[in-house]
């Protein structure tokens, strides 16, 4: 073949990795009172790159305490032009380590590189650009209406975007003037851990940012903590749901960013090779670890077979491999357990009669990894189109009519993200107006921006993040109520 | 810093004194002219020479205005906001010479100081509004039928400023400023008794990844130059901040031959000192709304 | 004969992100050789200027032969071309050697004379020894939506070429828009083009990446409809191979290694081969190079 991509991979000699971390309290990185660790690992590889602590009850305790008392003394009186400088800061030595934190995050979380370093790093270091610029002009934010912030923040994030993740929450939150206690996924700390670096060296002061890692026990220690005001959460609905009971009758603000199972709907009037991108960009971004993934096609009947023959073409191109090389497209599925969790679901789908296309492509022999997959023949109620997979799958189905498509895409409990593809632009804007989604992307998918609002309706979650409206979670409006959603 | 004649006999270094020239297009021309004018230091002696514009000068300015602007306008509003930041940074880095420019002006070194820092943080505040104003100044309308429809909030152009004497570099930045973010370019006349500051200023921008054009400095004569930017007809809009009553009236009075629109900030937004002098109504007054109808349907 | 196209809208922004990703791919070094000299053997050498002469030509001839003299293992270009009135002088310069000699015809670059006389331009040219005709699609015709009988014209054309092989430049920087690119593509490979060609040269707006998607797209589509393989040429601006390697990515992942061939695939170019052959040098040496050391055409 006369064009052999060659492994080009980035060297991971940039990154200084330690043997193991403890945790980011009050400006210093200390040892975890707790004796409980676990090893992060490569999931391209299964190589463990360092020992993390899983943060107690106590650990939880004395990061609040510095967070609390950050808050009281320094932060919340705060000029919001100093706040708005601070920020500025870490936007800019973000931008400055941008290639190490890519690196970095592509070995601890097995995104490839070309998206950790083109997507990930740079609309994180916008995030923190974006809401520095809200810190001091806060009066102009909400129609003449003054807010004030709501106090220590206890911040929990997935696994799928730790970096990006990281920026969403931290950004809004500090801007506004509340401090935080923030808790990275337990597969993936290591860029959370590595962001303390630049938050010394922005001179940000300390009990302003501690990071606590651990998993679920350390999640809910900090959901539970009476000294905490406000609870952000993105992971999965399950737990969001765990969360939002738990901490049912206290008077904490609560935000939540949970799972979804998109409809990208093309119409026969769309740019057909277009779609086909957006379809791909769609569920194999970040391998289908996106919650707004558009993981199921509603194609329109009379280009149903010219697109999916497309679409089969255009995965014959897809490279699953390294990570770390920059030719790949698809990385390593983030675990042992999720990659198990996606075979049980692809399972279903043939059990229940679908069929499956998956192009001929050579796995890795480390590693988790899965073959880009198609699933035709598919009905409403199986399983593949119901539950959200959170991989490399996608489930096709048709539809006739406009409307046809939207009561399909609308028959979820979800409702984080859409994607339509036709050239009439009316059509465009009447089915924005009936899809029951946060986010439609009109011609496009995954498009993300730090001045554009994100989030779900329904099981997706509430509360968004970007954009004006994403001041709202992070401050206390006079006399007005704070009603579910901020 | 320029000095006068040294009469030493010991062996001082002896400085290499810097020209002041206009700055167009990205470049540092002399006036077209060739003609100058001294500048006078804190004690009336002079200091350095300036140029002073002509209005051939000031063509050539709204020219390269002009030509930078789709290009300035058509950057991302971030990408703006990276570079009004980046002229902070530059201008941080460069403070001690910008205090310099305003003691040998007349200032005292704490004014001087105040007012260099005041202007930074004005950088820095209209670095943050470039991917916002539009979501507090535009937005969707909610019209009776069956369309979508929104309000763009768009630059108008080409943006004169007319720099007042007093705060030779803060109130030309106030006024200045505002007018890139929605992406204006901007001619500039600056302050007829301290116009060294602002040669400095361009300096800055020359080399904090501001293309060429998108910002033009001219020093010179306001009574000469106002009228002729009142008439050009590739001025959008004129700010009138430096000038009297009387030559208001002038440009008003000729503007309204190709509708210009003047501005006139008002007394709480001359308290250059003050967050009264900073809005976002200010960039407002440098834009034009657009809005858009579009059917909803099947 | 009256053929009919459909339009086929395509999705600018969703275009051009698709062609910047070519460019992200890395090809291996062992491959890289492979690539340069594809490069080579896909180059038609060009000359299209007033004062070209005889001397110019057989010049340039020469260089098509031997891109590098001294080093036999370089290839030999795909094509020499030229203005009508060269052609014999391509033609002796380049006897026995497989070089194509391909001419411009049909009052290049604007199109806008007599058909008659365009069509006796091409047959003047075949009967003086190209085996390569490259015409250009009117596009006042076209831009006046008068589809059908810029169509007729092609297909004259293609009569006239006898057999000589048909490119139809589109001169895509003109036509305004993705969807005329995709249109005009259509309506010339329906009308008997054996290549469709982005650009004359003579404008500024020449081969870009996402314009060279759009017409791969329509190529591949026009063979999956039941036509048969026609060729992509991209022409103008093309001048380094870090380029080239781009535009190979894109035509391989598009339509597949097939038309990685000069029977379906050409650059149009000048200084593209020089910056191909200082790159190939480096590969050998290691050393980076200057263009003193690389012969003028």
């Amino acid at each position: 073949m006369i064009l052999d991509y060659e492994p080009a991979p980035e060297s991971t000699a940039i990154v200084n990795l330690r043997d193991s971390y403890g945790l980011y309290i009050n400006g210093e990185m200390v040892d975890a009172i707790s004796s409980e660790t676990i090893k992060t690992v490569n999931p391209a590889t299964g190589e463990p790159l360092a020992e993390i602590s899983m943060a107690g009850p106590e650990d939880v305790d004395a990061a609040v305490t510095a967070a609390r008392a950050a808050y009281e003394n320094v932060w919340r009186d705060m000029p919001g032009r100093d706040r708005a400088k601070y920020l500025y800061r870490i936007a800019r030595l973000l931008a400055e380590r941008s290639r190490e934190f890519a690196v970095l995050e592509t070995m601890d979380g097995g995104k490839p590189i070309r998206e950790s370093r083109d997507v990930d790093l740079p609309i994180a270091a916008a995030h923190f650009f974006y809401y520095a610029g809200w810190a001091d002009k806060l009066d102009y934010a909400f129609g003449g209406v003054s807010p004030k912030p709501i106090g220590v923040a206890g911040q929990i994030i997935p696994w799928n975007f730790p970096m990006l993740m990281a920026a969403w929450k931290l950004a809004p939150a500090l801007a506004t003037g509340n401090t935080v206690v923030l808790k990275p996924a337990e597969t993936t700390p290591l860029t959370a851990l590595l962001l303390t670096e630049i938050f010394d060296e922005a001179g940000l002061p300390p009990g302003v940012v501690n990071i606590v890692t651990g998993a679920g026990a350390t999640g809910s220690a900090i959901v539970n903590h009476p000294g905490v005001d406000k609870i952000a959460f993105t992971g999965s609905t399950a737990v969001g749901k765990l969360i939002q009971s738990q901490i049912a009758g206290s008077s904490k603000r609560l935000t939540l960013e949970l799972g979804g199972k998109a409809a990208n709907i093309v119409f026969a009037d769309a740019a057909l090779d277009q779609a086909v991108e957006g379809i791909v960009n769609g569920i194999f971004f970040n391998q289908g670890h996106v919650c707004c993934a558009g993981s199921r096609l509603l194609v329109q009947e009379p280009v149903a077979e010219e697109v999916i023959s497309r679409l089969k073409r255009r995965l014959e191109t897809l490279r699953v491999g390294d990570p770390m090389d920059k030719n790949t497209d698809l990385g390593a599925i983030n675990s042992a357990e999720q990659l198990a969790k996606i075979n049980e679901l692809v399972q279903a789908g043939l059990d229940e009669g679908a069929t499956i296309y998956q192009p001929a492509c050579e796995l890795p022999e480390t590693g988790w990894f899965h073959k880009p997959t198609l699933f035709s023949d598919v009905s409403q109620s199986n399983r593949i189109v119901q539950e959200e997979i959170f991989g490399p799958v996608l489930s096709i189905l048709t539809f006739r009519t406009a409307e046809e498509a939207v009561d399909k895409a609308n028959n979820t409990p979800y409702g984080l993200s859409a994607g339509v593809w036709t050239e009439k632009g009316s059509r465009i804007l009447w089915m924005a107006q009936k899809l029951r989604a946060g986010v439609v992307w009109d011609n496009t998918f995954n498009r993300f921006d730090p001045a554009s609002p994100f989030g779900g309706f329904n099981e997706s979650g509430f509360g968004r993040e970007g954009g004006r409206a994403g001041l709202l979670p992070y401050v206390e409006l006079e006399s007005v109520a704070n009603g579910a959603g901020r | 810093m320029n000095a006068k004649r040294t009469k030493s006999t010991t062996r001082e270094r002896l400085t290499v004194n810097k020209t002041y020239k206009l700055f167009i297009g990205g470049g540092f021309p002399r006036s077209e002219s060739g003609r100058i004018f001294a500048v006078p230091g804190a004690d009336g002696t002079p200091i350095a020479n300036a140029c002073l514009a002509s209005r051939k000068d000031l063509r050539a300015a709204v020219e390269a205005a002009r030509k930078a602007q789709s290009g300035w306008a058509g950057r991302t509003p971030y990408n703006r906001g990276q570079i009004l930041y980046r002229i902070a940074e530059v201008s941080e880095s460069r403070s001690s010479e910008l205090v310099g420019e305003l003691v040998a002006s007349g200032m005292t070194k704490a004014a001087a100081e105040t007012e260099v820092g005041l202007s930074i943080d004005r950088w820095v505040w209209y670095a943050g509004w470039c991917d916002k104003y539009l979501q507090v100044l535009g937005g969707a309308n909610p019209v009776s039928g069956p369309y979508f429809n929104f309000s763009l909030v768009e630059p108008t152009g080409v943006v004169g400023v007319v720099a007042p004497d007093e705060s030779p570099l803060l109130a030309l930045v106030s006024r200045m400023a505002p007018a890139l973010v929605p992406g204006n370019t901007v001619v500039a006349l600056a302050s007829e008794t301290a116009p060294l500051v602002a040669i400095t200023l361009a300096e800055i921008l020359a080399t904090s990844d501001v293309p060429g054009g998108v910002v033009n400095l001219l020093t010179g004569n306001r009574d000469e130059l106002v009228p002729w930017m009142a008439d050009h007809a590739d001025v959008n809009s004129i700010d009138v901040s430096g000038a009297d009553d009387d030559l208001v009236a002038e440009a008003q009075r000729r503007a309204s031959a190709t509708v210009k629109r003047v501005v006139r900030p008002s007394p709480e937004e001359r308290q250059w000192a003050s967050t009264t002098a900073e809005s976002p109504f200010v960039i407002e007054s440098f834009t034009e709304t657009k809005t858009v109808w579009h059917p909803i349907g099947r | 004969m009256k053929v009919t196209v459909a339009t086929t809208p395509v999705d600018a922004v969703g275009l051009e992100q698709r062609a910047a990703a070519f460019a992200t791919r890395s090809i291996k070094k062992g491959s890289k050789l492979a690539a340069l000299d594809l490069s080579i053997r896909c180059i038609d050498l060009t000359t299209l200027e007033g004062v070209d002469t005889k001397g110019k030509v057989q010049s340039l001839a020469a260089k098509a032969i031997r891109p590098m003299p001294g080093n036999p293992d370089v290839p030999s270009v795909a094509a020499v071309c030229v203005f009508p009135q060269m052609v014999p002088y391509a033609a002796e310069a380049l006897a026995g050697t497989g070089i194509e000699v391909a001419s411009v015809a049909g009052a290049f670059p604007a199109g806008l004379g007599p058909l008659e006389v365009r069509l006796d331009e091409i047959k003047w040219a075949v009967a003086q020894g190209a085996t390569e005709i490259d015409i250009v699609l009117s596009r006042s015709l076209f831009m006046a939506g008068r589809f059908a009988e810029a169509g007729e014209e092609i297909a004259a054309a293609k009569q006239a070429c006898g057999p000589a092989h048909l490119k139809v430049i589109l001169e895509t920087g003109e036509l305004g828009s993705y969807d005329a690119v995709r249109l005009a593509s259509d309506l010339a490979m329906a009308n008997g083009a054996d290549f469709i060609k982005t650009s004359t040269g003579k404008i500024g707006t020449n081969a870009t990446m996402p314009v060279a998607l759009c017409m791969a797209e329509a190529i591949r589509e026009h063979v999956n409809r039941g036509g048969s393989p026609v060729g992509l040429k991209l022409a103008g601006g093309i001048r380094t191979a870090k380029q080239a390697w781009h535009y190979l990515v894109l035509v391989g992942e598009t339509l597949g290694e097939t038309w990685l061939d000069p029977a379906l695939f050409r650059f149009g170019a000048s200084s593209l081969l020089n910056d191909v052959l200082m790159q190939r040098a480096k590969l050998e040496t290691g050393r980076y190079q200057r263009a003193e050391d690389f012969s003028e055409a």
